[in-house]
Order: C-alpha cells, then structure tokens, then sequence
C-alpha cells in the first residue's frame, strides 16, 4: 500500500453537506502516478516508492533510461509504503487509496510574494498611523539594543523574500476521492497557486 | 481545467430564472430541534451573483418586516432552498437594486414587466 500520490491542484469550490451547511474544498487532479523505482534498504539504505506524474514532452538520455519501462513521466516524488515486496515498477496509483474521511498532508510551493515588508512577512503592527508621523507607518521599529550587545541577533525578523518555499498543510480531511475523474476533494486550503504540482501523503498522527 | 465543469453542480428544478427586480417567494427548509419544517420569505430579489453553473451562485431577497428593511441572501443550489416562486416582474435597469435600501413606501415599488402582447392584425 502506498501511502501518498502525486496531484494538480485545481483550485477552490464549496460544496453543501446535507443539512444545508456549506464546506470549502480544493479539487486536486490526483493521479494516476505509476511506480518508477522501489528502493531498498539492501541497495539505498532505505525503503521507499518513487512515483511519476504527468506526460513529459521531453526528457533527457538519462531520464528516459529510467524511466524506460513506464513511459514518459514529469515529476517524480518518493513515498513510503506498507508490504513494498509486492509492489511493482510500472504499477498504477490512483485516488482510490484514499476514502472520504481520512486526513492526509497536502505538501506544495506556496505562492512567491516577492520582497515583502515586516507588516506582511511576519505580521508587525507597523507604527502609528496619525499624530505627525511621516514614512512609519510600516516600518519594523527598533531592531535591537545599544553597545551592549552591539549588534542585531541573528534570525531577528526583517523584510525579505517571502513565499514560493515548500508548505505542507497537516491533517485535512479527505471529502470526496474519484479514481475515475482522478479527482480529490479536501476540506480547507492547499498551499501553492492553481496548476501548482501538490504530494498528498496520508496523515500519520 | 475549469473547477465548474469537473465538478458540475445540481440545480433545483423548483427554481426558476431568477432576474433583478423580480419580487419572489423563497421556501427555505429550517431545522427545529427534531421537526423540519418550511419558511416563508417573500421580497424582491435585489441582486443576482455568479451566474447559475457556479457552487457559489447566491441572490438577495429585501422585504420590509414591520417597518425595518430585512435581505436574505442565499445559496442557489443549497438544498436548504426548497423553491422558489416567482410572483412578478419588476421593470429594472440595473443589475444591482441597491437604491431601493434608501427608498421607502411609495417610492421603492417597481413597475410591472408584462410580456408584450402580439398585435392581432387580422
């Protein structure tokens, strides 16, 4: 039994339970992944399933080896999995590892925000908005004491890069799960922008 | 891929197309403890949003209750709708009536839109 699966998020809907109440979903394309390699603790030191997703329009000499007996696939990811004796390169995995009700961890690269400021990176207050202030309205404020220590400490919060970093989100709830339409259904958000490459692995505690 | 496509929603055959300015009478399923049970809320429907193919279609029915001004939004496919009956048609140029919210009595009546008659030209 493979524990995770390689999907597409689609992007946001809501959907009516049966008392009338609203749920927010994201729709993730999950699947189909095939088996491209099952390593071993004897040869790699561990035990693990490297799945492939999607068709890839070109790959190098190198990938086509090894992907030569599964077709071309373009994103490929590793899972554990559960009795890995009986399970095969080239094997399909779809959604149906998945049931309604199950929590799984949804991994993907969060939307870049570019250069952003201390108000939006890391939630600072800014400073006073009115009596005669000019140019502090998001400033970061003091950054650290006098002489002693002399200098700012390291991982003191400041403006920079923010997003486009890999996020997973824990525990969601499985809402629906389709082998057929290869479709999945959690409740909640999923980090990344539509069309963004997610892992969808099955929650462990 | 398109989310409205994949996962298509079901419309309620009870409910009819609805437009701006159509005064309509909406029966909303409400839970009471153990009974369930049908309420009634009738106004005109003073804004229609996202179409009808999209989960999150939704209208809003104003009506004046004892004097205050009342809106009700809902979900056009929530299954908490039962139906929807439409009474009139309102003659509107607007897609949003929010200038009914500061109109009163006399003022805040819309005309009537009558299909128009075919001339019988014998």
């Amino acid at each position: 039994m493979i524990e995770g699966i390689i999907g597409r998020k689609i992007g946001m809907t809501q959907i009516f339970q049966e008392n009338g109440r609203v749920e927010a979903v994201t729709a993730i394309e999950a699947g189909p992944c095939f088996v491209t390699q099952v390593k071993r603790v004897a040869k790699g030191g561990y035990d693990a399933v490297q799945l492939g997703f999607g068709t890839a329009k070109r790959l190098n000499l190198p990938e086509k080896g090894h992907l030569k007996n599964v077709g071309l696939l373009k994103h490929l990811r590793e899972f554990e999995a559960s009795d890995i004796d009986s399970i095969e390169v080239g094997q399909k995995v779809d959604a149906s590892i998945f049931e309604p009700g199950d929590l799984v961890d949804v991994t993907g690269i969060s939307k870049g925000k570019g250069f952003a400021g201390v108000v939006k990176r890391h939630h600072f207050a800014g400073g006073p908005k009115t009596h005669g202030q000019s140019d502090r309205h998001r400033a970061p404020g003091s950054i650290g004491a006098t002489t002693t220590p002399g200098r700012v400490f390291k991982g003191k919060r400041m403006a920079g890069h923010m997003g486009d970093e890999r996020v997973t989100v824990r525990r969601l709830k499985v809402v629906e799960a389709d082998p057929e339409r290869n479709l999945l259904l959690v409740h909640g958000a999923v980090p990344g922008a539509k069309m963004g490459l997610v892992t969808i692995k099955k929650s462990t505690s | 891929m398109d989310i409205d496509t994949l996962i298509p929603v079901e419309s309620n055959p009870n409910i009819p197309t609805i437009s701006p300015g159509d005064t309509v009478k909406v029966s909303i399923r409400v839970v009471e403890g153990e009974r369930v049970r049908s309420q009634v809320f009738q106004g005109v429907v003073i804004r229609v949003r996202r179409g009808s193919a999209n989960a999150n279609a939704n209208f809003t029915v104003r009506r004046i209750a004892y004097g205050v001004g009342v809106e009700r939004t809902f979900f056009l496919h929530s299954p908490s709708v039962e139906k929807v009956e439409v009474m009139r048609h309102g003659k509107v140029r607007r897609a949003k009536l929010y200038y009914l919210r500061d109109l009163t009595t006399k003022k805040a009546r819309l005309k009537e839109k009558r299909p128009k008659e075919k001339r019988n030209d014998a």
